[in-house]
């Protein structure tokens, strides 16, 4: 427990962190982006009340009435209201409607892909490792080709073949847009339909790089006496590859996983961006495209929160597969 | 080895052994060996570095990997019930129980050979549940912390992980898990190697009571001789891939007959003997890609003649008693021992072409200065 409420305490640290540099950076940048936005939003939606402008210059720190320490206080507290503030690029929707409209998107299937992935890969490659000089062994090159080919360029060529040549897949969006959304069966169809090319392109191009550093590290626990003991010591092969090989194989492709599983929000950007896919990197190129400052910062904000969340959970995963790092912990 | 008249039933037979590694070129670790393992025995298999003594145990067990493979000669497990198993042609389920119910093995290095990530109790059980499947959980579960205290560690340890264990307890705990099914054989392969002396001498003091007790016998493989000399019975001196000598414990201290063996022996140090002088061996081992086909030793032996670069010497009976000077021994087969066999031309004054050398005969090796031959 003593270990556990270490790292929750570091988590909150580090959280402290990020929220403190994301109140300060608009506050360094040059210029003022409040004006910038506010000229935006008047093109856009006509007129501003002062309680808009008020309110922007609370959040990025500009209009200089109040001091930096009254300005940070005011910053949290809206933060814990989950006021971001409003979109300059969908005028007047607050930022956090937003969001709650998009992230699930990302979550669902950029998070979905990256853990098939990586479960395939980690399959795969302990297979492969574990069968190692037989056919299996092409598995390596052919994926990690699919790796090294630009992503954008691998997702066009399958949007090209599969959508637009085949027709087997619509070509953007997350979803039949003459559909309401909710948890309907036409919604979810469609909403499958939709995701399972992106799907198969985000797989196809990150399967690789699991498959060849498990491959990489089953080949080396095999020749750890303990493979060796257990092999001797007559257990079937299952349960030599599975819980004496590849799980300690495992261990260093699980802090990548960790990364990458932060990831999942910010490196959906080119994806959603050749799908025109409904999700958070897909608002954040829209975010980027109009200096929507609110927008901005509430994602980024929400890209920090999503990279310690997977490192607080991959490390709590990390405990339950290595016993070794418990062992500051006590009992 | 068909010369040995022996009384002890024969539980293990290695005839004419090869094992190549496939590289390129083939490297030949081990070349046409034969070895007789007696129940209840300790065998000693001793060796530098490279000379084939881990490639051995893991042939007799059926766990060499590419590029290693089995190119000739058969092992043979003689059942208890009088029942031959050719162990070279097991395969799937066959080979999956033989292990460790007939051959058991520690491997080399403590310290990695338990799995980090399990507890010693799911180590200690899965061997169970593998080779008798209709067990209970509970059963297992006592079984386990039997077999833990029998070896002197307390069963409330099985919940502790293999990080949490000193190396002597690690070692322990491998030697209970050996006789988790109470095998024929146990092969050891440099048991002791990361373990101070002090718990090195618990662990063979413990290893000898439980030898005792359950009958298995123990192949004990390692670079250190005089350890070798203290427990076995027997001992076979490895080099280049073949037994050079073989013979009693008491014989090889008392009346080496292998130049090479007279080498070791005075490169280690005797924990009971009186002191003396050591010395190393100089020279390096053969590339082992090669033939061979002359003596292996020959180029770093100091009473090599012209023979000993153009034949290889074959391994045949030592020399009897009225050749060396120390009493006793000879052809006489010792209880649980056999026949003392040497590979070595200096004992045939018809090839070697003299008597053999007054050093050799006093089983001492001074690399330099007694040299007899020069070098071409």
């Amino acid at each position: 427990m003593r270990h556990l409420r270490r790292k929750l305490a570091f988590y909150l640290v580090a959280l402290w962190a990020a929220v403190t540099v994301n109140f300060l950076l608009p506050r360094l940048m040059p210029g003022d982006p409040v004006d910038a936005l506010l000229s935006r939003m008047q093109q856009t939606g006509g007129a501003v009340s002062p309680e808009a402008r008020q309110a922007l210059e609370v959040m990025l720190g500009s209009g200089g009435q109040e001091n930096l320490a009254a300005q940070y206080l005011t910053y949290l507290g809206n933060l814990l209201r989950g006021d971001f503030g409003v979109s300059a690029t969908y005028f007047p929707t607050p930022v956090s409607t937003v969001l709650t409209q998009s992230l699930p998107w990302t979550l669902v299937l950029v998070g979905l892909s990256t853990v098939v992935s990586f479960v395939l890969g980690v399959t795969l490659g302990a297979l492969v490792g574990w069968r190692r000089g037989r056919w299996s062994d092409a598995l390596v090159p052919a994926t990690t080709f699919l790796a090294a080919v630009p992503y954008f360029w691998l997702a066009l060529v399958l949007v090209f073949v599969f959508g637009a040549t085949l027709g087997l897949f619509p070509l953007t969006g997350g979803y039949d847009y003459g559909l309401e959304v909710g948890f309907s069966g036409p919604f979810l169809a469609s909403a499958l339909h939709h995701g399972l090319l992106p799907a198969i392109t985000i797989v196809l191009s990150s399967v690789g790089t699991w498959l060849l550093g498990m491959r990489n590290m089953t080949v080396s626990t095999m020749a750890e006496d303990y493979v060796l003991t257990a092999q001797a010591k007559g257990l079937r092969p299952r349960r030599v590859l599975v819980t004496y090989a590849a799980r300690n194989a495992v261990i260093p492709s699980l802090a990548s996983f960790a990364i990458s599983l932060g990831f999942v929000v910010s490196g959906s950007i080119v994806t959603e961006a050749v799908f025109s896919y409904p999700g958070i990197g897909f608002t954040l190129l829209q975010a980027v495209q109009n200096n929507d400052y609110p927008l901005m910062q509430a994602v980024f904000l929400v890209i920090t929160l999503a990279v310690l969340g997977a490192n607080l959970l991959v490390d709590l995963l990390h405990a339950v597969i290595d016993p070794r790092t418990r062992q500051t912990g006590g009992r | 080895m068909g010369d040995h008249h022996d009384t002890g039933r024969p539980v293990l037979s290695v005839r004419g052994l090869r094992v190549d590694y496939q590289l390129d070129p083939p490297v030949h670790a081990v070349r046409d060996l034969s070895l007789v393992l007696r129940r209840g025995e300790v065998l000693g298999v001793a060796g530098e570095s490279g000379c084939g003594k881990s490639t051995l145990a893991y042939a007799v067990n059926r766990l060499l990997r590419p590029p290693a493979e089995v190119v000739g000669g058969s092992v043979v497990f003689h059942g208890p019930d009088g029942h031959d198993t050719d162990v070279l042609a097991l395969t799937g389920e066959a080979l999956r129980s033989f292990r460790w119910r007939r051959v058991a093995m520690v491997f080399q290095g403590a310290m990695n050979a338990l799995n980090p990530v399990l507890t010693i109790h799911t180590q200690l059980t899965d061997v169970l549940a593998a080779h008798e499947p209709g067990s209970r959980r509970r059963d297992r579960a006592r079984r386990c912390a039997e077999l833990l205290s029998l070896v002197g560690v307390h069963p409330d340890r099985a919940r502790s992980y293999p990080h949490e264990l000193s190396g002597g307890m690690r070692q322990r705990v491998m030697i209970a898990m050996a006789l988790a099914l109470n095998p024929d054989v146990l092969v050891m392969d440099e048991p002791t190697t990361a373990l101070d002396v002090v718990v090195q001498r618990d662990i063979l003091r413990e290893l000898g009571r439980l030898r005792e007790r359950f009958g298995f016998a123990l192949v004990l493989i390692t670079h250190d001789l005089s350890l070798l000399l203290e427990i076995s019975d027997r001992i076979a001196v490895m080099y280049a891939g073949r037994v050079v000598e073989e013979g009693t414990a008491t014989r090889l201290l008392t009346a080496p007959r292998h130049p090479y063996t007279t080498g070791l022996l005075g490169s280690f140090p005797s924990l009971t003997g009186p002191r003396q002088d050591m010395r190393g061996i100089p020279g390096q081992p053969p590339d082992l890609t090669q033939a061979l086909d002359h003596c292996a030793f020959h180029d770093r032996c100091p009473h090599r003649r012209d023979v000993c670069a153009h034949q290889r010497p074959p391994l045949g009976p030592a020399p009897a008693a009225g050749e060396h000077p120390t009493p006793g021994g000879g052809e006489h087969p010792t209880p649980g021992g056999g026949a003392h066999l040497v590979a070595c031309h200096a004992w045939h004054p018809d090839r070697y072409g003299a008597p053999a050398p007054t050093a050799l005969r006093h089983g001492t090796f001074r690399p330099t200065h007694t040299a007899e031959v020069v070098d071409p």
